[in-house]
């Protein structure tokens, strides 16, 4: 790629300063008949053209994209989603051919004359009711499922887990046997109380910290996320979800896990992707990498924003509880 | 005013002058300075972006101490995207643009001798050099400047522990940034009190081109919006030298706890966007102005909808100022207040449809004349629309939080406001420059830049999409800490290689402008055949504009093509005719 890269650079160049010759003519100002004639076609050309960039895009590069959302509130937007893209394709299809092809049709010639044509009342109502009620129907939908994802009221028995960012790791804490976190701030950060837990508070007591975030199939969770220095974001792509962690206050984010690791591991989107990735890495003598969730921070926080790493495991309960018997408390952490 | 003559010396003609015709040609040559080194930014980052290990000498060449072996660090890359952002939105495109044109226009246009204060128009501009130079220097400290975003959101702008560049780096930032307010605030009173108060006799406000009509809502929202980024900066400015703590709050970093209580990042946040938002219309309303008014000249038709042009400018000027939250779907903003913001964002909308539509519906049974100009102008719809529509997924809360702050942002908002403003205003200078300069551009390299320019937009942009949808965020100095995103590694060298094309070819703009600016064709009076008040003026500038009294108006600005009418255009200075309707 990187010697194509430097033959292009050098065409490039070369067309570049063949052009520039032309500057020493200067007969040339005004488009004139053929002009328009040249350009006219070009832009048809153009829209030619364009139109199989996205086709290529679509085509070759819709193996990247995210698989299937893993989480309940995933799917309805991924629903939502499918709707507005339709719609923009849609309409891009046509604007982009009308733009296009009218610059193309009516290219100048010498002599004819243009349709006087200012106003039309009928038009322009239709144009402005028609985007109105489409557009009433995208912002009721919408709305219908960001009320379903941002409400938590009717959860079921919701798994609380503090998400806690800090400049450029993730730690993480489970709400232990009560089912509620201890009130934490940063001035209780000492020794090995990274997250700074308030161990005054009752509810402290049986809190977990981990360093590794585990979820249970089919299990609400409802994320509580601090951040201990700048801004960060925790974004969980395949769950469709995103907060941000703002140092001095308590955000929300909340969704239910559909699919666990394993089976997300034998989707055949990923299995392709993950088949791709490899054949990569395989070229450039780099491990074999297996698919996991990722949590990225999506919030500029400095240099190594780039790599904050957290594992996310999604797993049956039984897999899950067998894990949490493996983890300290905060109290025993502390002792 | 033209009965005074008072001497020009050669530092009050080209320097510090205070006609607006010169005025206007200092912002957009200080603008396309500072456009090259904004752009010539993006090319750097964008070698990292596709080969983050790789050693390039232009990168040793340029960037001293902040590369090693070539190869930059995260710190140079965070500053690099910061500055690109910080110089193309408020440099190029809002002083450049809208400071070429309304300076350009707005006395021109409406028939005015030069703008209501000269005075506070030079001063305007000084300012907005002087931001320009102290921005400059901020690249140049020893920490490296300001690399917090162009977003500039504290605690990571407000503390220098946090990253390098929130030192004097940002200090200068912020200096800059409220010099530059205070420039723009100065130039877009005068446009608006010019405006209302200096129009010609018979120009009426539904008689105006709609270049003026943009650049007049245009200023009134920089009127309403830029004072609030101003004071969130002195905000920032005391949270950051006088230990206030309007932003921040409990924070533990480099080992302790800072003593900041009771502030909120989100506040801030609130306070830029009430600026960011209108910031972007800011940014394209004058270039859909630009563009409406070379449609319309170039089609030899008049304007579709001129009154339904003018209702949708303020339409959009309106709820500009009313969506800024649509930004902060994720910040842990309450999601009811996310829902409203979703309400008025979406309404946009429906005005900037009809726009589109009523551009494309100028273009029908035209008789287009294929100038440069209204090549750029065609280029500038479809990369609106192209831009556009993907508003439909960002502005929806519930589909905004899986794609905020990914690649998908960033083609969305390059395309509608960066490439389209940028056409919109390569379409103005090309039009106009025969007014500013007296003499023509080349045609020749004009096409050339203009389709390496579209290829290139759309080779960037278009592709770009994917890598955000695959759910890469923006921002990320590389991309190999995650072996999840090796597979768009190709993806990214294909955008890099455009986006140098897209580079290169701006060579053939800059060669065509300063070398026609000395050795162009001579320009006739009015050679594109227009019919605004501009091209009545001599092709030599003069005090003034006008030699003898300033013209009367008697028509609207767009009778092209008009049935009886002799030739093809009608200018604005022609009486009706007996009988003759005005349209």
């Amino acid at each position: 790629m990187l010697a194509l890269f430097y033959i292009l650079i050098g065409i490039s160049i070369a067309s570049v300063i063949w052009q520039l010759t032309n500057i020493f003519n200067l007969k040339t100002d005004i488009a004139d008949e053929s002009d328009n004639d040249q350009q006219g076609k070009l832009m048809f050309a153009f829209m030619v053209g364009f139109y199989a960039l996205m086709i290529f895009c679509f085509w070759k590069y819709s193996a990247v994209l995210l698989p299937e959302a893993a989480s309940r509130e995933g799917a309805r937007i991924d629903n939502l989603y499918m709707y507005t893209m339709g719609l923009i394709l849609i309409v891009q299809a046509i604007m982009q051919f009308l733009i296009f092809y009218f610059a193309y049709k009516y290219r100048g010639i010498k002599g004819r004359k243009a349709l006087f044509y200012s106003d039309s009342h009928k038009l322009e109502t239709i144009w402005t009711i028609t985007p109105s009620v489409v557009l009433a129907g995208l912002i009721i939908y919408g709305l219908s499922v960001w009320v379903d994802i941002t409400d938590v009221s009717d959860m079921e028995n919701p798994m609380v887990i503090e998400i806690y960012a800090k400049q450029f790791s993730w730690e993480a804490r489970y709400a232990g046997d009560d089912n509620a976190l201890g009130r934490a701030n940063v001035r209780f950060i000492k020794g090995k109380n990274t997250m700074g837990v308030d161990m005054t508070d009752l509810n402290a007591a049986d809190d977990i910290p981990v360093r590794e975030l585990h979820l249970v199939k089919g299990r609400p969770v409802i994320f509580k996320l601090r951040s201990q220095d700048v801004l960060h974001s925790a974004y969980m792509p395949h769950f469709r979800n995103q907060m941000n962690c703002v140092p001095g206050m308590v955000t929300q984010m909340a969704f239910t896990p559909t699919m666990t690791t394993e089976e997300m591991r034998l989707n055949d989107k990923i299995v392709a992707k993950v088949e791709n990735i490899n054949k990569i890495r395989a070229e450039k003598g780099e491990d074999t990498y297996e698919f996991d969730y990722l949590l990225l921070c999506n919030k500029i926080c400095g240099a190594s924003h780039y790599n904050m790493q957290m594992k996310i495991i999604v797993e049956t309960e039984d897999e899950f509880e067998d894990w949490m018997l493996s983890q300290q408390s905060i109290t025993e952490v502390l002792k | 005013m033209s009965d005074h003559h008072h001497k020009e010396t050669f530092v009050t003609k080209y320097i510090f002058s205070q006609d607006h015709k010169m005025i206007s040609k200092q912002y957009l040559i200080t603008g396309i300075f500072m456009g090259v080194i904004g752009v010539f930014m993006s090319m750097l980052f964008r070698l990292q972006i596709a080969w983050p290990e790789h050693s390039f000498s232009i990168i040793e060449a340029f960037l001293g101490r902040h590369q090693d072996g070539g190869v930059m660090s995260p710190d140079i890359y965070l500053a690099l995207v910061t500055i690109h952002g910080t110089i193309m939105v408020f440099f190029v495109l809002t002083a450049g643009l809208s400071g070429t044109f309304s300076n350009l226009l707005i006395p021109l246009q409406i028939g005015a001798r030069d703008m209501a204060s000269g005075f506070l128009n030079m001063i305007s501009y000084w300012l907005f050099f002087l931001s320009s130079i102290i921005m400059m220097i901020s690249l140049f400290v020893e920490a490296g400047p300001a690399s917090a975003g162009w977003t500039i959101y504290p605690p990571l702008s407000a503390l220098p522990q946090a990253i390098p560049g929130s030192g004097v780096g940002m200090t200068l930032w912020l200096v800059s940034m409220a010099i530059f307010i205070a420039s723009s605030l100065l130039g877009a009173l005068n446009y608006i009190v010019t405006v209302l108060n200096l129009r010609t006799i018979g120009m009426k406000m539904t008689r105006l081109p709609l270049t003026i009509w943009a650049f007049f809502v245009t200023a009134i929202i920089g009127v309403v919006s830029f004072p609030v980024l101003l004071s969130a900066a002195l905000l920032l400015i005391f949270d950051r030298s006088f230990g206030t703590s309007f932003y921040l709050s409990d924070i533990f970093i480099d080992g302790g706890v800072l003593h900041y209580q009771g502030g909120s990042p989100i506040l801030f946040e609130h306070l830029f966007w009430f600026l960011g938002h209108p910031e972007v219309y800011i940014v394209i309303l004058p270039a859909m102005g630009i563009v409406s008014e070379i449609m319309a000249v170039n089609s030899r038709k008049p304007i579709f909808g001129y009154r339904a042009m003018i209702g949708s400018i303020i339409a959009i000027a309106f709820l500009s100022t009313i969506v800024w939250g649509h930004h902060m779907f994720v910040t842990g903003m309450n999601p009811f207040l996310g829902s409203v913001f979703t309400f008025t964002t979406l309404l946009i909308a429906i005005p900037s449809a009809v726009k589109a539509f009523n551009w494309i519906t100028t273009l029908w049974k035209g008789n287009l004349q294929m100038n440069v100009a209204m090549l750029f102008s065609i280029g500038f719809v479809s990369t609106f629309v192209s831009g556009g529509l993907t508003g439909l997924i960002l502005g929806d809360s519930a589909l905004d939080i899986n794609v905020h702050d990914t690649y998908f942002v960033v083609a969305h908002f390059h395309l509608v406001m960066g490439v389209s403003a940028i056409l919109g205003m390569f379409a103005g200078v090309y039009h106009w420059f025969p007014k500013m300069f007296g003499r023509m551009m080349n045609k020749t390299l004009g096409y050339w830049h203009f389709w390496l320019t579209a290829v290139a937009a759309y080779g960037v942009f278009f592709p770009m999409h994917f890598v955000g949808l695959a759910g890469l965020p923006r921002r990320y100095y590389m991309n190999t800490a995650f072996p999840y995103f090796d597979d768009l590694s190709d993806i990214n060298v294909v955008i890099t290689m455009f986006a140098l094309l897209g580079g290169l070819a701006q060579f053939l703009f800059l060669s065509n402008f300063f070398f026609s600016i000395y050795k162009g064709k001579k320009a006739s009076q009015n050679p594109w055949n227009a019919t605004t008040l501009e091209w009545t003026t001599p092709v030599e500038h003069i005090h003034g504009n006008w030699p003898g009294e300033i013209p009367a108006v008697h028509r609207w600005a767009y009778d092209y093509s008009k049935p009886g009418a002799d030739e093809d255009f009608i200018q604005q200075t022609v009486p009706l005719k007996e009988g003759e309707e005005e349209s």
